[in-house]
């Protein structure tokens, strides 16, 4: 049953109540969101305000003498820079190749995984558990422990099979990223399109292959179809989380070579961090924010569309 | 799907083999925490574990320097062998000697006080919304939505400083406050999909009798979502855990927690690689558990209840 639904229940039988202490509870119960509600407009929205009000002023923390009112120019500086052009390129590649590999690893896992054999449970253990890393070990592992030149592992492996000392972070630093990356969200998806393939009766699969159905077209008019509203979710929620990846590419390679693998969460990092310049890392906090909310009215709109069409998901 | 036998058993093993390459990464890091760091250093690799045997290393382990000697110059001579000598020195190192102590406690301090906060703002309010929801419910569920997604680096400013304005800088309150707003959204959408579940009947029967309603939620409701209440416990450890971003910039040495503590070997190539598996291994075991026990629920959480 979907909970996503937004409906609310149907009317409820109304009863006689005395008036006065079954009132006042009536009341408690209209409250109680407002703790929650407060807090949450305290953390999120005044952050986002003062956000908005830095991207409009000039205000570098090492001259906080010129600080001041500067309009939309914040703005027109940050995209007529052919640097943050560069950063919204890295941005869109790390997103995407993460994204689409994911999806089709997590869907081959799903589909693997959706059928009984020898160690299921175990097998799903062992591939949920990269997910489960902090970023940050999983980074520092395969930095140092894996592909580093001359200590790591699968450099080693490399090397032994004749091919020279890779240097996977200077020569494909981008690449090198988005593996780490894909290997900690692969789970991610596989879990979302797994409980996708687990709410797909046998009939419909059993039906289709009667008819004559090979397993391609099962995959294509039967199970993708079927899968849609999974998809839409775990690709659009993945999309949000991988615009913010942060830990893996400081800790690999602080966003270089140059800007190679700056992407913009990193640069407004360093924008407000090692530049102290709030008010172009404020700038570029509203277009993240920007880009985001995209995002989040798609994922909106899926989650609507489920309570309307009742899918049960 | 229908298979033959031969392609059933085909197709296992194929799985069971991609499944152990995504792992391979995670088995790597045990088996070299394991090592000393000369052994972690060694190509081709030993790959599996004995418990350390010899009495001998014991009986010279009095004469440190000579027996370090003797270890060097037997190890260049000494052969492959697939077998090593499991030691636990690394974690006792980590433990002890690492300053991995401080960053513990302070992950231990804000996991659980920020997800004791969250819930207690988040069950009432997802109460509120599942039992009693008017006609901003909707409206209300779908903007905690937008708060949860919301880009941390969209904000990291005007937090940065906040905090520093506010002495909450490189504080464990500080990081408390952030991680609950963190998972509030959370706890409420996943609380209420529980609740929701709850037989209205149950709810009425109660009202009848004039509960109050924090009898309702202790008598009537409190036990049939207590375990989606451990799972949602459990996810919000899970993300206080593992958060960095907000970690790494609000805090210092004073209240690092394990991520950023663990971000300081990024510099350390090489000469700590047993060590690093030891601490890194330290540092994810509690939420890996913590994730295995709530592997039915993960799904749920991680989608806000939108896919169960």
């Amino acid at each position: 049953m979907t909970n996503t639904g937004i409906s609310p229940n149907s009317e409820k039988p109304k009863r006689k109540r005395k008036p006065g202490e079954q009132i006042s509870d009536q009341m408690l119960r209209r409250t109680l969101i407002w703790p929650a509600l407060l807090y949450m407009i305290i953390v999120t929205q005044v952050p986002l305000l003062f956000t908005l009000r830095f991207s409009v002023e000039r205000w570098n923390m090492n001259r906080p003498d010129r600080r001041g009112f500067v309009g939309l120019e914040n703005f027109v500086d940050v995209i007529t820079d052919p640097d943050f052009w560069i950063i919204i390129k890295n941005t869109a590649v790390l997103t995407g190749a993460v994204v689409i590999i994911t999806f089709i690893l997590g869907l081959m896992f799903a589909l693997l995984l959706n059928r009984q054999f020898f160690g299921r449970g175990v097998v799903r253990t062992l591939l949920i558990t990269p997910f489960l890393i902090m970023p940050t070990v999983s980074a520092i592992v395969w930095k140092n422990v894996l592909l580093d030149p001359s200590f790591g592992f699968i450099s080693r492996m490399v090397e032994s099979f004749g091919f020279g000392t890779p240097d996977f972070f200077g020569d494909f630093p981008m690449a090198s990223v988005i593996v780490i990356v894909v290997w900690q969200w692969m789970p991610f998806m596989m879990l979302i399109l797994l409980a996708g393939l687990q709410s797909l009766s046998v009939d419909q699969l059993e039906a289709a292959q009667i008819d004559g159905a090979n397993p391609l077209h099962l995959l294509q008019y039967v199970v993708l179809p079927h899968l849609r509203r999974y998809i839409e979710i775990a690709v659009l929620m993945e999309t949000l989380f991988i615009l913010s990846v942060f830990g893996v590419i400081f800790i690999t390679t602080s966003g270089g070579p140059g800007i190679q693998t700056t992407n913009l969460s990193f640069a407004i990092y360093d924008e407000a961090f090692s530049s102290r310049d709030i008010g172009d890392a404020s700038t570029m906090g509203i277009y993240a924010i920007v880009v985001a909310n995209i995002v989040v009215t798609l994922f909106v709109q899926v989650l609507r569309r489920g309570s309307q069409e009742g899918v049960t998901a | 799907m229908k298979l033959k036998k031969w392609q059933g058993i085909t197709l296992t093993i194929i799985t069971w083999v991609l499944a152990l390459i995504i792992f391979f990464p995670i088995i790597w890091t045990l088996l070299t925490s394991l090592k000393t760091e000369r052994e972690a250093f060694n190509f081709p690799p030993s790959l599996i574990p004995i418990p350390a045997s010899s009495p001998v290393d014991e009986d010279v382990a009095d004469d440190e320097n000579a027996d370090a000697t003797d270890e060097e110059e037997a190890e260049e001579d000494e052969p492959y062998s697939i077998f090593f000598e499991a030691t636990f020195a690394n974690y006792e190192r980590a433990l002890f000697d690492a300053d991995f102590g401080k960053p513990l406690v302070n992950t231990l301090v804000i996991t659980i006080a920020s997800t004791l906060l969250a819930l207690a703002l988040g069950i009432p309010a997802a109460y509120g919304l599942a039992f009693k929801p008017d006609k901003r419910s909707n409206f209300t569920l779908l903007w905690l939505i937008s708060t949860r997604m919301l880009p941390p680096a969209g904000v990291i400013v005007p937090l940065f400083l906040l905090a520093r304005d506010l002495s909450l800088l490189d504080t464990t309150t500080g990081m408390i406050i952030i991680y609950t707003g963190m998972n509030v959204p959370l706890v409420i959408w996943m609380m209420r999909s529980f609740l929701l579940d709850v037989p209205y009947e149950i709810l009425e029967a109660g009202r009848i009798d004039g509960v109050t309603l924090l009898q309702e939620f202790r008598f009537l409701v409190l036990p049939l979502v207590a375990p989606g209440l451990f799972a949602t416990a459990l996810l919000c450890m899970i993300f206080a855990w593992n958060e960095f971003f907000f970690a790494f910039n609000i805090t210092k040495s004073q209240a690092e927690p394990l991520t950023v503590y663990i971000s300081s070997f990024k510099t350390g190539r090489g000469q700590f690689i047993a060590l690093m598996s030891a601490a890194s291994t330290l540092a994810v075991l509690p939420v890996v558990i913590a994730g295995w026990i709530a592997q039915r629920q993960l799904v749920q959480g991680l989608t806000m209840g939108a896919v169960k």
